[in-house]
């Protein structure tokens, strides 16, 4: 089996910690060697995840924790993050994604739309998993050959 | 981790001067400050920038809001010195097209 080390961080569900995950993964990924722009999109694709969680949590009881776990790999970062609360409907999660388009109508854009988009956009590869809370499962790879810019999907696994 | 803002005034433009990040805990004063300066017809809102070091999904947020509000109000909104990194968080999601953004500051330490 691969060896990897693993990283584990628990934070109360609430928005004033989302920076202090952003501080772990940018220790951990500057660890490995990413470069500086590979360090702020793990900054971003982390605390979009976290974020989410922290309005869920909120939604649902207002507090609670955030699990999140760092796979520290030899070519690549994996991070969970997983919010232990119920879930969300997955099917309108997705729905909500996507780039302003020119023909959109401004009035139509989603305040809130952005943050599965950008972790999407900034990823190398992203799983959901809503079976028990929502787990984001991301990763990011050590060089960008490994998967192509274009390559990458949400994918779910129920 | 925190987010500090200055509001000054000269003529028909209102100057907002952001330092340090803007995430889900420091959005909501933000959009409290931006959104009235947006409500009064005729002006412009100006926003710095430089010394904004990270922005997430939720500051787009902020900015979409503020935007609309604009155009409800007419009023005007102008990104400023933006960075490199916090541009490209608007490129790809498509914002650059509707948001008047001038000039980015070059990498940005």
């Amino acid at each position: 089996m691969e060896s990897f080390d693993f990283v584990e961080v628990k934070v109360p569900a609430k928005a004033e910690y989302i920076g202090v995950v952003r501080l772990s993964i940018s220790g951990i990924a500057n660890r490995m060697g990413f470069t500086f722009e590979d360090i702020e999109d793990l900054k971003v694709a982390i605390s979009e995840a976290i974020t989410n969680a922290v309005k869920h949590a909120y939604k649902e009881t207002g507090e609670g924790e955030i699990t999140i776990g760092f796979g520290v790999y030899d070519n690549r970062l994996e991070v969970m993050v997983a919010d232990h609360g119920g879930s969300f409907n997955l099917g309108e999660v997705k729905e909500d994604i996507g780039p302003y388009k020119q023909d959109d109508d401004i009035e139509e854009l989603r305040e809130g739309g952005f943050g599965l988009f950008l972790i999407d956009a900034l990823m190398d590869k992203v799983e959901i998993n809503s079976k028990y809370g929502v787990i984001v499962l991301m990763t990011k790879y050590l060089h960008e050959t490994e998967v192509g810019q274009d390559g990458d999907q949400i994918s779910t696994s129920q | 981790m925190n987010l500090t803002i200055d509001v000054s005034n000269k003529e028909n433009t209102a100057y907002l001067t952001l330092a340090g990040e803007v995430d889900a805990f420091t959005a909501p004063k933000l959009k409290e400050t931006i959104l009235p300066l947006t409500r009064e017809e005729g002006q412009t809102v100006e926003v710095d920038f430089a010394n904004v070091d990270y922005m997430d999904s939720t500051g787009l947020g902020v900015f979409i809001s503020a935007l609309k509000s604009t155009k409800e109000h007419n009023s005007e909104m102008k990104l400023v010195h933006m960075q490199e990194r916090v541009y490209r968080l608007f490129k790809i999601t498509g914002l650059t097209e509707i948001i008047n953004i001038e000039s980015t500051v070059q990498g940005g330490m």
